[in-house]
């Protein structure tokens, strides 16, 4: 099964960026997460994001929050995700972070998590409430165990800052693409490319980009300049429309744009 | 350490996304910079007397003494504060803060709406942009309040989300908080969030304690033998508890809302039946189900309606330097008319809690010494709540 930073490295050596998608668990519905998953793996997808859902997601926006709490009406709870991962890890090795509130974790027992997780074949963590150095128990925790601890940089993380949290990261830094909660945008941030040129440069870990991603145009463009596309919000709108099939296609699309950009540029500027 | 943010024993902290993190350093920073500038307290002080009304009176409830037969007790009288209750304290200090750091867009969350009203009416009075959220559950029983804050020039934004309260209203301002940081500081209602909100309203609140200590030592020689008062979030607690921690004999006294009862599961009750967990940025006790997912909690009390608490009262209670009760929803609207009748004042059904738990234990402090109550607010707004509540009872 490849590591998540190997997954990176494979796609790179394509000439291609890593697509990323999230997906909220539970959602449409608990019975049909496994097709969601195995859905997008079908459609380019090549590290995915499975979403713990908690009562109280204040990250979010309102298309995920939406997707959490009908998973959570529908019954889903952490141990509910941790099966629907190891149904998901018999069909495919597609490297999968789960992505959480704390809450959920603690009153879980972390440390029973932690193994419970990579059992069930997780392969990173990313905790949307703990900063780093926010909790260091936690943050050990995580570092000690076989998940990587996938960290998050914003636009508004002071360079000095930026550097520790690469150094402490794992797997990927995932660069928020503006400030806000998650959401599809009609525009990217201004000086998107400027910034991801700026960090990738300044770290080693790869870089991928979420928050605010929705359409090819716009997964052609940050796959152009970063390492990996994250896309959550406008994916949860083609499930809640479509279902597995319509979250299917619409990664397709991305999938389609991101590879054609890589093509054009190579031709453009050699490989 | 710095990044971990100020905890009190194993609470606290900063669970946040990213994003804030910079924004509360450089709150911390201001604040700290505030602190030591004589110019901000000079200010902060005249406008707490000028504008605000400050000190308030501490009155002896002599009849309700003797209905409850108990010793002396004595109404720290937050509620005659401008705006009707002790949140004004602690907005006009943001309020300054902001200035300070130049921001001059304000958001805030409310439950009962008095938080937001005292936000509007500093955002008024500063000049500032104010968004004030609010759930659709409280908009409806505090209509009033609504009212009151869109005179005072703020926008009003019903949260339709979650349980659609005040939890849900803080979510949402915390979430709106990501999105504009750069310009928007967060006037956070009570002592929680994430460090230093928690720090910064109790010292802002702390005026309330440090007065009537010393209105106590003037009028009776002593310190009182036990304080009391309501905890929703915690902030009109922690500021009068905040002048007396260290004197060991002073007992306090948190009163939270059992609501239909602690074994209803419709309470605000956060440290009496919940367990410590991570919501609004902070570890503190928390209302929580067996996978984690937050409780709804319930109060006849819009303002109590939390299922968070403050995490220095997490503290005081594993510490066991305050305890913690619970006063029913019917309770409480009983000492509302108790204390309606009584001495002709109409108090904030969330006080109505403080009022309550006093009258159960007077009788064991009658040899004991003086009862110190904190009165946070007044119940002009609860009123149309409370008719609307009996009306129906009458005609069932």
């Amino acid at each position: 099964m490849p590591s998540i930073s190997e997954r990176f490295v494979e796609r790179r050596g394509e000439g291609r960026a890593t697509l990323v998608p999230y997906v909220t668990s539970g959602f449409p519905s608990r019975s049909e997460t496994v097709e969601v998953l195995t859905g997008l793996v079908e459609a380019g997808g090549d590290v995915l994001e499975l979403g713990i859902p908690f009562s109280d997601p204040l990250a979010d926006g309102p298309t995920i929050q939406d997707s959490t709490f009908r998973a959570l009406e529908g019954g889903m709870t952490v141990e509910g995700t941790l099966e629907v991962l190891a149904e998901f890890r018999r069909e495919s090795d597609a490297p999968i972070v789960l992505f959480s509130y704390l809450n959920p974790l603690l009153t879980y027992g972390l440390e029973a998590f932690l193994v419970d997780a990579t059992e069930a074949g997780a392969q990173g963590l990313l905790l949307t409430d703990v900063p780093t150095g926010a909790d260091p128990q936690v943050e050990d925790a995580i570092l000690d165990s076989a998940l990587d601890l996938i960290r998050l940089v914003a636009p508004t993380t002071r360079p000095d800052r930026a550097s520790a949290i690469a150094a402490q990261g794992q797997g990927f830094l995932y660069y928020i693409s503006r400030t806000g909660v998650t959401g599809a945008r009609e525009a990217l941030a201004a000086d998107l490319e400027e910034e991801v040129r700026v960090l990738r440069a300044a770290v080693e870990l790869p870089v991928a980009v979420g928050f605010g991603i929705s359409t090819p145009e716009q997964a052609a463009l940050i796959g152009g300049v970063a390492d990996g596309v994250i896309v959550g919000s406008a994916l949860i709108q083609a499930l809640d429309e479509g279902g597995p099939d319509g979250g299917r296609a619409f990664l397709a699309t991305l999938r389609l744009a991101m590879d054609q950009e890589s093509t054009q540029r190579e031709l453009t500027y050699g490989p | 350490m710095e990044n971990e943010g100020e905890r009190f024993g194993p609470f606290g902290g900063r669970y946040v996304p990213e994003t804030l993190i910079s924004a509360l350093d450089e709150l911390t920073a201001a604040y700290e910079e505030a602190t030591t500038d004589s110019t901000f307290r000079q200010e902060l002080d005249l406008l707490l007397r000028d504008y605000v009304g400050r000190p308030s009176p501490l009155y002896r409830a002599s009849r309700l003494e003797a209905h409850a037969d108990g010793p002396p007790i004595f109404l720290k009288r937050e509620d005659l504060n401008h705006t009707g209750a002790h949140k004004i304290n602690n907005t006009i200090g943001q309020a300054l803060l902001a200035r300070r750091m130049g921001k001059r867009r304000i958001i805030a969350e409310t439950g009962a709406g008095q938080h937001g009203v005292a936000t509007a009416t500093a955002c008024a009075l500063f000049d500032f942009e104010c968004v004030v959220y609010m759930g659709e559950v409280d908009v409806e029983r505090q209509a009033l309040n609504v009212y009151r804050m869109e005179l005072l020039g703020a926008e009003v934004k019903p949260v339709g989300s979650g349980t659609r309260t005040l939890k849900d209203a803080t979510n949402e301002a915390i979430r709106d908080w990501v999105t504009n940081v750069e310009t928007t500081h967060y006037i956070i209602g009570s002592v929680v969030g994430p460090s230093p909100f928690p720090r910064i309203v109790r010292d802002f609140q702390e005026v309330i304690g440090r007065e009537a200590r010393e209105q106590m030592l003037d009028r009776t020689g002593a310190l009182p033998a036990a304080i009391v008062a309501c905890v929703g979030g915690g902030s009109n607690a922690m500021g009068i508890f905040q002048a007396f921690r260290d004197e060991a004999e002073v007992e306090l006294i948190g009163v939270e809302a059992a609501g239909e009862g602690l074994n209803s599961e419709r309470h605000s009750a956060t440290l009496a039946a919940g367990r410590p967990g991570v919501l609004h940025g902070a570890m503190s006790y928390l209302l929580q189900d067996s996978d984690g997912q937050v409780s709804p909690a319930h109060s006849i009390s819009a303002g109590l309606d939390y299922p968070g608490v403050g995490p220095e009262h997490s503290y005081l209670k594993d510490t066991g330097r305050a305890q913690y009760v619970s006063v029913t929803d019917e309770e409480a609207l009983e000492a509302f008319h108790t204390l309606s009748d009584l001495e002709g004042i109409i108090p904030a059904l969330e006080s109505a809690h403080a009022i309550a738990h006093v009258l159960k234990i007077a009788p064991e402090y009658r040899d004991r010494g003086p009862l110190l109550v904190c009165l946070s607010g007044r119940g002009d707004k609860d009123v149309k709540h409370v008719a609307r509540i009996e009306e129906r009872a009458r005609y069932l």
